[in-house]
């Protein structure tokens, strides 16, 4: 986006007015777009050109910022100002499972979300103390290279390679997912279709541009993402409290919720709602035992119901009533046992209303316990985690200093914070409206966005009249996180202008995340595996080309992964916390804190945290139990969850580089000075680590 | 590339304001999270634990970086480490 001749002022000044410009354009797109819909613009349309001109803005900024220099499309040419980096930054963190999930979480778990909330930020702290500034110092490609520089020779590189790719990997398949899902909903495209054009506009950007391209286009995306998470919020919150900031004032909606949630526990039309759920799932179960006979009883039943209401002559409802039972019998033994199965899940539908701003809520002193131990487990490893994935602090080599770098770090996490103090409201509000508003109406009067979302996926929201009672009772309804963020502008009474808004939001958040794994996989394989272990002879051209052949292998395998659909994704996303955090983060911070840390330690340090966790998770985890034919009984160490599999990482990772360096000898003088000269942002007669 | 008295001294002070920051960042996240219940009392409508993990830690994030960030380039230009104009 700039020539060399530029200086860093003029830069800035340059980049300011390109963005500043790049908001009013898009501000006044919406505008337009919403005065087209007042005149009748079919919805569908909205959704189309959301899709195309988004994803047509990333791929131009893309195409303007094409370069085959070797800095510009590793780092970004190290000059991208702090402010701008802490924006791409955001972008970079904030994926599709923060921008759709994150409020999700938060109304369906109530406090215990908060462990997103605060580990998905408190990590940035990590990162400021402890990582970003001493990386910027170093200022080489990868967080392999520091690992390969500071523990010398391959071994350690290879291990942090293995590392990133697992991690960002595993990451990058949800992102794609996301990126499928979200277009599928935009315009109804096909899901393997979306996923494509997705990856279009992911390529188009990262291939030609690399770190350079990537960055400008996370700045554009987070610009989207917080317009689009800010203004229905700001809708809703005049709503309910007649105040725009809802930040400032919703604890009194807190206060209100929870009135209402002892009223609904205590309400008898409730108790009998889940009464009837816990008796279908008591029969479910119990049919389940003999499928056969219980298909035979039923059948049976049935039909003398039917037969007995003809016989009686009864009314016109009842006749009905028994006809349709008859014909919603299985037709054989394999149906039913579906049917029997989905019944005995029904249990969870018959529990007691949760209450939203309670802490660890239990029914005794000891499961309140576990799930106070488990809040905490899971803070502390998506916070090391944080500071630890390979795409965020690479993302600190790109500023032009070590004081940028720090200050990189205070924007990052700001604008990470304006999404992120957000959501707990945006959860609070809604669960307000559809506790005062949506509970307790007659299913005839119930607004439309209920019905329509219904029909678009019924895991995202389903009711029905399970007492027959006419009116909706809250056991009746039945939510899926991700309608949270989707539906708020309809709950809010906003345009559809602003849904096609939050879409597109979504879109930029998964698009921007995936961008910046993608290079972090592609870069780990051509500068560390290809370039430094195997042909260091190689051409800055050719390292170059073979970083963009690879980034397209990579997204295209990605992607084929992700048209899977595979089982448990969001697991998968959490995984790659405990991952990285076991990895990376001892060998990093002793890297930078104590000299004696040696290649050795380090080695067998990030091989011992990785496998404890890996293995912890092997254990306990449904699905990779599944994958690895594990059978024998679950046993969980001090109650920890799979998802919190990192806990025993980390320490073993530090206590094992601790015992294994000590025991072998010190690191030499070279390594002595390294640790110097990253320690010092500027040393009289310093040596050179930059990387060319 | 011989390292000074000055240059120790400028390391130690680091370390400190580091250890300082860690400490914060451990109560406010982990002793406030652990005594979440017992930290219920109202506080404008939130719960106070709520509040806390809502925004009250969040922001305190934001600003411990921001204060570290203040003071070590602050230190940079006491103890001459600061960088030039590159």
């Amino acid at each position: 986006m700039a020539t060399k001749a530029q200086t860093q002022r003029e830069f800035f000044a340059f980049l300011k007015k390109a963005y500043s410009f790049y908001v009013g354009g898009f501000i006044a797109f919406i505008i337009v777009l919403a005065v087209a819909e007042q005149m009748g613009l079919p919805r569908r349309w909205i959704g189309y050109i959301f899709l195309f001109a988004t994803i047509a803005l990333y791929a131009g900024i893309g195409i303007m910022s094409r370069t085959a220099e070797i800095t510009e499309y590793y780092v970004a040419g190290r000059r991208v100002p702090a402010i701008f980096n802490g924006m791409a930054t955001g972008a970079d963190w904030m994926s599709a499972a923060s921008f759709i999930g994150m409020a999700g979480t938060l109304y369906l778990t109530g406090y215990f979300g908060l462990a997103f909330v605060m580990g998905w930020t408190g990590g940035y702290c990590l990162v400021a103390f402890f990582l970003a500034p001493y990386l910027r110092k170093f200022g080489q490609f990868t967080i392999p290279d520091f690992l390969g520089a500071r523990y010398g020779g391959n071994i350690p590189r290879l291990v942090g390679v293995f590392g990133a790719i697992l991690c960002s990997f595993t990451y990058v398949v949800a992102q794609i997912y996301g990126v499928g899902l979200i277009t599928t909903r935009l315009v109804g495209v096909p899901f393997e279709l979306g996923i494509f054009l997705g990856l279009g506009g992911i390529l188009v950007c990262s291939v030609l541009g690399g770190m350079r391209a990537v960055t400008w286009t996370q700045v554009a995306q987070y610009i989207i993402l917080i317009i689009a998470y800010l203004i229905p919020l700001v809708w809703l919150s005049v709503k309910h409290t007649n105040f725009p900031i809802a930040h400032l004032v919703y604890g009194h909606v807190l206060e209100k919720v929870s009135a209402r949630e002892v009223e609904l526990a205590n309400d008898p039309k409730e108790n009998e709602v889940r009464k009837i759920f816990a008796d279908r799932a008591a029969a479910g179960a119990a049919k389940l035992k003999d499928v056969q006979k219980s298909l035979e009883a039923d059948t049976a039943a049935a039909n003398k119901r039917l037969a007995d209401a003809k016989a009686a002559n009864a009314p016109a409802a009842e006749m009905k009533a028994a006809e349709a039972a008859v014909a919603k019998l299985p037709k054989d033994v394999d149906a039913a046992k579906k049917a029997y199965t989905a019944e005995s899940k029904l249990g969870p539908r018959a529990a007691p209303i949760s209450r939203h701003a309670e802490a660890f809520p239990g029914k005794d002193e000891k499961a309140r316990d576990i799930n106070r131990r488990n809040f905490l487990a899971l803070i502390f490893c998506l916070m090391v985690g944080t500071a630890a994935l390979p795409h965020i602090l690479m993302r600190y080599y790109t500023t032009p200093s070590v004081r940028e770098a720090r200050a990189s770090v205070t924007w990052s996490l700001f604008f990470i914070f304006l999404l992120y103090f957000s959501a707990p409201a945006l959860a609070v509000l809604v669960k307000y409206d559809v506790y005062t508003l949506l509970v307790g109406t007659h299913f005839d009067k119930l607004p439309a966005w209920v019905a329509a979302w219904q029909s678009v996926d019924a895991s995202l929201l389903s009711i029905a009249d399970i007492n027959g009672d006419g009116i909706l009772q809250r056991a009746e309804l039945s939510i899926g996180g991700d309608i949270v963020v989707l539906a708020t502008p309809e709950i809010a009474g906003l345009p559809y202008v602003i849904s096609g808004l939050v879409a597109a939001g979504g879109l930029a958040a998964a698009l921007s995340t995936a961008d910046g794994l993608l290079l972090t996989i592609a870069n780990a394989l051509s500068h560390d595996l290809y370039y430094k272990m195997i042909d260091p002879t190689a051409s800055t051209a050719r390292r170059v080309t073979i970083s963009k052949i690879l980034l397209l292998v990579v997204a295209l395998a990605a992607a084929t992964v992700a048209s899977q659909k595979p089982a448990d994704i969001l697991f998968l996303v959490s995984a790659a916390f405990s991952f990285a955090a076991a990895t990376f983060f001892p060998a990093l911070v002793l890297g930078i804190f104590w000299r004696r840390a040696n290649k050795w330690g380090a080695t067998l340090g990030m091989i011992a945290g990785l496998g404890v966790t890996f293995y912890y998770m092997t254990q306990t985890q449904g699905w990779l139990r599944g994958v690895f034919g594990v059978t024998k009984p679950i046993e969980l160490w001090w109650d920890i969850q799979p998802i919190s599999a990192g806990l025993f990482g980390i320490p073993l990772g530090f206590a094992v580089i601790v015992i294994v360096s000590l025991l072998t000898p010190a690191p030499d003088k070279d390594t002595q000075e390294l640790v110097d000269h990253v320690r010092y942002p500027h040393l009289v007669g310093d040596i050179d680590t930059r990387g060319t | 590339m011989e390292l000074t008295e000055k240059h120790h001294e400028y390391w130690r002070k680091n370390v400190r304001m580091t250890a300082l920051l860690v400490v914060i960042w451990a109560v406010i996240t982990y002793v406030a999270g652990y005594y979440a219940r017992e930290l219920s009392f109202s506080f404008f409508g939130w719960p106070f634990a709520f509040w806390v993990g809502a925004q009250g830690a969040l922001a305190l994030y934001v600003v411990m970086i921001g204060f570290y960030a203040w003071y070590m380039n602050k230190l940079d230009q006491e103890y001459g480490v600061a960088e030039g104009d590159e």
